[in-house]
C-alpha cells in the first residue's frame, strides 16, 4: 500500500475557479472526448493540451470544477493522461466525477507554493505530496484503500465490473 | 434590508458568524476508540457515521455508506442506468429499497416521451419494483408523501433537487446515472464527509413571507457555491413554527446555494407527517446536532426582518426584495414544481386569489406537484378557488419547470413558483424568468405585473 500508488510528474499550474467550462468547453460538447480534450483549459494555457504527458499533476486553487455536472470535465483530463489533481477546494460534483473516474482528486491546502515546472511526487496513500523541484512537502487528505483501488481498477465502472465478474467466477 | 454584500456587520438586522462553535482541532477523539468524553458530532455527521458503522466520523474523510434507499425519476433513472447495470451483468441490490418515480416526461405524448415511459415500465415489471409510483406527482413530493422517509436515513436520488430530503432528518443528495448504477448494483457509495454549515432563523414571519422568500434571500446571501457541496442544517426557533411542505422547500432549494443536502433536525411536526403518510418516524431523538458540535459555517437571521424576495433573470442568486423589481409586466405567472405547487403552495395562491382574477394579459399556470395534493385541494374547494381565477391546470409533473412537457414562448416574461430561473432552462433563452413565492406570483398575475403580495394580504395569519 506504501508505494504502489505513487504518482510523478510536472506539475501544471491553475488559479481559483477553473470551471468545468475551461475544462470541457460547451461548444464542443457535441464532439467525441477525444475533441473535448483538446480544448481542455486552452483559454487558460492554449498548449495544456499538446504539452501534458502521462502522470502530470494539475494544480489549482480554490473551486476547480465548479460549474455544470458534465462528467466530460473530469474525463477529458483523464483522457489526456493527468496523474492526479491538486486542488484548495473542488466543485462537489467534479470532485465525485473525477475520481469515478480514475483520477485521484486530492485536497491541499498549499498549491500556492507550486510553481508550473515543479516535479511533483504523491503519495496518496498517506497523503504526501514532495515537491522535488523545491525541496518542500505538503500534507494532503489521504485517500482510503477502497477507492485507491477503484482508482487503479480505472474508476467506478471498470471497478464493479471486475467485482461483479470475480463474483460470478467464484460463485 | 438592504442587498448588501456585508456579511459581517453586526449592525445588519442579519448577523453572519463565520466561528465554529467549537474549534474543529478539539475533536481528535476520532482515532482514540474508547474516548472517555462522548464525541460531538453534527446531525449530518451522525447519519453519515451510521451509514458507514461508525460510532463517529470527521469532516473531510472519505468512507464508504450503505444506502437505505434510492430514489430515481424517468428521466435519469431506468434509460440511463439499465445500459450500465447490462455491463456490470448484474441486478438490483435490493429492489425493496428502489423507488421509481415518473414526472419528467409525463404525459408521454410523442414518440421519444412514450419510448421512455416503455424502458421506465419495463424496467419496473422486469425487476419487480414494489414502488413504482406511474403519473402520481413530481418525486421529490410523492416520496415523502408515501411514506419513504424516516430521520436518520442516508438516501440517494438521480435528481440534483434530492436535498429536499433533508427536510425529514434524512441524509439524502443528487447523484448522477453513472453512480446511481452503482449503488443500485451495490447498495453502497462512497462520501466525502461533509462540513456542516447552520443557518438559523430565529423569530416569527412576517405574513406573506414565505420559505421561497427565505431562500431567494439566501442565494443572493451565499451565492450559488455558497453551500460548498457541504450539508447544510437549517435550525432556530423560526423552523418549529414551518409545515413540513415548506420545510421541503428551504432542503430543495439547498441545491441553489450548491449544498450537498439540506437538513432539518427532526420534531413533532416530522413525526406526524411521517405517520399521516403511513410511514414510521422510529426514534427521533438521536437525529439533531449536538449543543457544541464543530460547524464550518454558522449564520443568524432574523425572520421578522424577512421581505417577499424575487429573483430576477437568470439566476436565483439575482433576488433582490421585491419592491426593488419595478413595475415588471408579466405574461406568464406559473404556479408549478417540486418547490411551489405543493398543498401548502396552492393554499397560498387561493389565499390571494380567492374572489379575484387573473389580470387578462396573464396567463395563470397552476401544475399541482401531486395527484394527492391536488386531490386535497379540490377537497377544501382550494383547486376551485384557483380555477375560478382563471387559472388553467396541467398535469401533475415537472411540466415546463425544465422544458419538458412544453415550454415557455419566444421572449415571455414569466413569474414562476419553481426553484431556478437559469438561461433556456423552461424553454427558449429570450424568455425572461422571474422566480417568487406562491403569494407573489399570486398577487402579481392579478397586477399583471410584479407586486409585493402583502397588498392583498390582510395581516391574518399565514
Ligand atoms: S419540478 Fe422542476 S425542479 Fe422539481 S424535479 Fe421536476 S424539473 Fe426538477
Amino acid at each position: 500500500m506504501k508505494s504502489g500508488h505513487r504518482i510523478e510528474g510536472r506539475a501544471f499550474v491553475f488559479g481559483d475557479n477553473v470551471d468545468t467550462d475551461v475544462l470541457a468547453p460547451g461548444i464542443y460538447m457535441k464532439d467525441p472526448i477525444e475533441v473535448i480534450a483538446s480544448h481542455c483549459l486552452e483559454s487558460l494555457d492554449p498548449a495544456f493540451a499538446s504539452t501534458i504527458r502521462p502522470g502530470d499533476i494539475v494544480v489549482a486553487g480554490s473551486g476547480l470544477g465548479i460549474g455544470s455536472s458534465r462528467e466530460q470535465a473530469a474525463e477529458a483530463l483523464k483522457y489526456l493522461g493527468a496523474g492526479a489533481l491538486l486542488a484548495k477546494s473542488y466543485g462537489g460534483i467534479f470532485y465525485r466525477n473525477a475520481l469515478n473516474f480514475g483520477l485521484p482528486a486530492l485536497v491541499c491546502a498549499d498549491t500556492d507554493r507550486i510553481t508550473a515546472g515543479d516535479t511533483l511526487r504523491i503519495d496518496p496513500a498517506t497523503g504526501t505530496v514532495e515537491n522535488l523541484t523545491k525541496a518542500e512537502s505538503y500534507r494532503v487528505d489521504p485517500l482510503p484503500e477502497f477507492l485507491l483501488r477503484m482508482i487503479a481498477d480505472g474508476g467506478l465502472v471498470a471497478h464493479l465490473e471486475k467485482r461483479f465478474a470475480a463474483s460470478r467466477t467464484t460463485a | 434590508m438592504t442587498q448588501s454584500s456585508d456579511t459581517q456587520s453586526g449592525k445588519l438586522p442579519f448577523a453572519m458568524k463565520r466561528a465554529a462553535m467549537t474549534p474543529a482541532a478539539t475533536t481528535p477523539a476520532a482515532t482514540t476508540p474508547a474516548a472517555k468524553k462522548p464525541v460531538t458530532m453534527t446531525l449530518a455527521e451522525k447519519i453519515v457515521a451510521k451509514a458507514s458503522g461508525r460510532d463517529h466520523v470527521r469532516p473531510g474523510e472519505i468512507v464508504t455508506c450503505k444506502v437505505d434507499l434510492a430514489m430515481i425519476h424517468d428521466s435519469g433513472g431506468p434509460r440511463r442506468v439499465k445500459p450500465i447495470l447490462d455491463r456490470l451483468g448484474t441486478g438490483l441490490w435490493d429492489a425493496d429499497k428502489v423507488v421509481l418515480i415518473t414526472d419528467h416526461y409525463v404525459p408521454a405524448d410523442n414518440d421519444e416521451t412514450r419510448q421512455i415511459a416503455d424502458v421506465t415500465r419495463t424496467f419496473a415489471a422486469n425487476h419487480r419494483l414494489r414502488h413504482f409510483y406511474d403519473g402520481l406527482g413530481i418525486c421529490h413530493v410523492v416520496l415523502p408523501e408515501r411514506g419513504h422517509l424516516r430521520p436518520g436515513m442516508f438516501v440517494v436520488g438521480g435528481d440534483s433537487h434530492s436535498p429536499t430530503g433533508g427536510a425529514f432528518g434524512a441524509y439524502m443528495f443528487g447523484i448522477g446515472a453513472t453512480e446511481m448504477a452503482g449503488v443500485l448494483a451495490t447498495g453502497e457509495i462512497w462520501l466525502r464527509v461533509p462540513d456542516t454549515i447552520r443557518v438559523e432563523w430565529n423569530g416569527a414571519f412576517n405574513p406573506g413571507v414565505v420559505a421561497k422568500d427565505m431562500m431567494l434571500f439566501l442565494c443572493a446571501r451565499l451565492g450559488m457555491e455558497g453551500g460548498r457541496t457541504q450539508a447544510v442544517e437549517y435550525c432556530g426557533d423560526a423552523m418549529a413554527g414551518l409545515p413540513m411542505q415548506e420545510r421541503m422547500t428551504l432542503s430543495n432549494m439547498t441545491a441553489e446555494i450548491g449544498g450537498q443536502t439540506g437538513l432539518i433536525a427532526p420534531d413533532e411536526t416530522t413525526a406526524a407527517y411521517i405517520r399521516k403518510a403511513g410511514g414510521d418516524p422510529g426514534d427521533i431523538s438521536p437525529w439533531r446536532t449536538d449543543a457544541n458540535a464543530a460547524v464550518a459555517e454558522h449564520h443568524v437571521f432574523d425572520a421578522g426582518e424577512l421581505v417577499p424576495h424575487v429573483a430576477a433573470p437568470h439566476s436565483p442568486a439575482n433576488s433582490h426584495p421585491v419592491a426593488d423589481i419595478g413595475n415588471t409586466a408579466i405574461d406568464v405567472a406559473y404556479i408549478g414544481a417540486c418547490t411551489g405547487a405543493k398543498l401548502v403552495d396552492l393554499r397560498m395562491a387561493a389565499k390571494i386569489l380567492r374572489g379575484r382574477k387573473a389580470a387578462p394579459s396573464v396567463k395563470l399556470i397552476v401544475a399541482p406537484a401531486s395527484r394527492r395534493d391536488q386531490e386535497a385541494a379540490e377537497s377544501e374547494g382550494v383547486l376551485q378557488t384557483l380555477l375560478d381565477a382563471g387559472a388553467q391546470l396541467y398535469p401533475n409533473s415537472c411540466s415546463i419547470c425544465a422544458g419538458y412537457g412544453g415550454t415557455l414562448e419566444e421572449n415571455t416574461v414569466c413569474l414562476s413558483s419553481t426553484a431556478r430561473n437559469f438561461k433556456g432552462r423552461m424553454g427558449p433563452a429570450s424568455a425572461q424568468v422571474y422566480l417568487g413565492s406562491p403569494y407573489t406570483v399570486a398577487a402579481s398575475a392579478i397586477a399583471g405585473r410584479i407586486i409585493d403580495p402583502r397588498e392583498f394580504l390582510d395581516g391574518a395569519a399565514r
